[in-house]
């Protein structure tokens, strides 16, 4: 019997690659709809509490980031778009981004629950958990309603900001989180309609990898026209204003018309572009309306759980 | 003329190097030039961030503390 022991090279890893594992890009939208269900929650949060629980679920975020890309590192190598990823470049490796991911989640947790309070806390490590274990480990190699599924951990920041002040939840941050999660599958949909070799050949399974490029489509409208009446109901329970109101109706049809012409291409990606790049565009405006809706004095937490 | 060693001498330059000469080489892992640049870059990043973090921990701490900071028996 020969033992083989792997030479490890001293790490060469610089502070851009550590901050390129937690995903900034994913973060930022996190922080963003975290921080919007902190500013809409009913009552008062001092600055400093409320930056403190902003910069915990942002460390918790790349936390989950990493953890991700420490299990996934043999199928970020084989697709185009995850390839230059710090592990399969070789600048860190998965033992150090899981020791990485594991301490900053820890340390997120931790002081989240210490400083701020312990539901958000709570609701903290269990996203973290979702993502990286429900999620990354399961469902992403196992189910094509791995995103479906899985999009529960993106969408459940605005009910930690919500914790974050009030210490609990309510029906608003609840349909935030629906927003959310019924935005997810028509976004990553379109984006995984022009990227179906590069999951195919990673074997994941992917919708339009396993069940095909037009019932991909089909998927993608169905799920926009449950998205599109869902962005409005903050306005139609009473939570946000007529602003907020028009500004949902038109983007939820712009969503809806871009769903339609996705549907009806054929041959192309052109309409899975515009769609992928507009859902991004779609959440934003929704929490940002939202956003201008609290700051214009309107009320928005009423009926608490 | 015959050279007798000196037995600590010996040792010393055996073990310790010459101290006219040079430096003995050192056991482990030499590290390249991008290798160290790349730890002390992150040697930093941990550094502001242990900072940032006790700099939280105290204004979290004066915050919750309120005007009470201030009361305390005497």
């Amino acid at each position: 019997m020969s033992l083989t022991v792997a030479r490890v090279e001293p790490s060469i890893a610089g502070v851009g690659d550590y901050i390129e594992l937690m995903k900034p890009r994913v973060m930022s939208l996190v922080v963003f709809t975290a921080l919007v269900g902190l500013l809409v929650a009913p009552g008062h949060v001092h600055p400093v509490i409320g930056m403190t629980a902003l910069l915990c679920i942002a460390v918790g975020a790349g936390a989950a980031g990493a953890l991700n890309m420490a299990y996934d590192a043999d199928i970020d190598a084989l697709m185009a778009r995850t390839a230059g990823r710090p592990i399969p470049r070789g600048r860190i490796t998965a033992g150090e981004a899981a020791g990485f991911g594991i301490t900053l989640a820890a340390f997120s947790v931790v002081t989240l629950g210490l400083l701020v309070n312990w539901v958000a806390a709570a609701m903290l490590g269990f996203t973290i958990l979702f993502y990286a274990v429900i999620y990354t480990m399961w469902l992403k190699r196992s189910t094509p309603q791995n995103i479906v599924i899985g999009g529960a951990a993106g969408a459940l920041p605005p009910m930690i900001g919500w914790a974050a002040v009030t210490g609990g939840t309510a029906v608003e941050p609840i349909l935030l989180f629906l927003i959310i999660f019924f935005w997810t599958p028509p976004h990553f949909w379109a984006l995984s309609l022009y990227r179906t070799e590069d999951y195919a050949r990673a074997g994941v399974p992917m919708l339009p990898v396993v069940a095909g490029d037009r019932e991909t489509r089909r998927q993608i409208l169905i799920y926009t026209l449950l998205l599109a009446p869902l962005g409005v109901t903050p306005w139609l329970f009473g939570y946000a204003g007529a602003t907020y109101g028009i500004a949902a109706v038109t983007v939820g049809a712009i969503m809806i018309a871009l769903a339609l012409r996705v549907r009806a291409e054929r041959g192309g990606h052109a309409a899975c572009k515009q769609m992928f790049a507009f859902s991004i565009l779609y959440l934003f405006l929704l929490f940002a309306m939202l956003l201008v809706d609290r700051m214009s004095g309107l009320t928005f937490g009423h009926i608490t759980l | 003329m015959t050279t007798v060693s000196n037995p600590v001498d010996d040792f010393t330059k055996r073990f310790m190097g010459d101290p006219m000469g040079d430096p003995p080489p050192q056991p482990g892992v030499k590290l390249t030039e991008q290798q160290l640049r790349a730890r002390r870059a992150r040697s930093i990043a941990i550094a502001l961030a242990l900072g940032a973090f006790v700099i939280v921990i105290f204004l979290v701490t004066i915050v919750r503390l309120g005007g009470n900071v201030l009361t305390r028996p005497m």
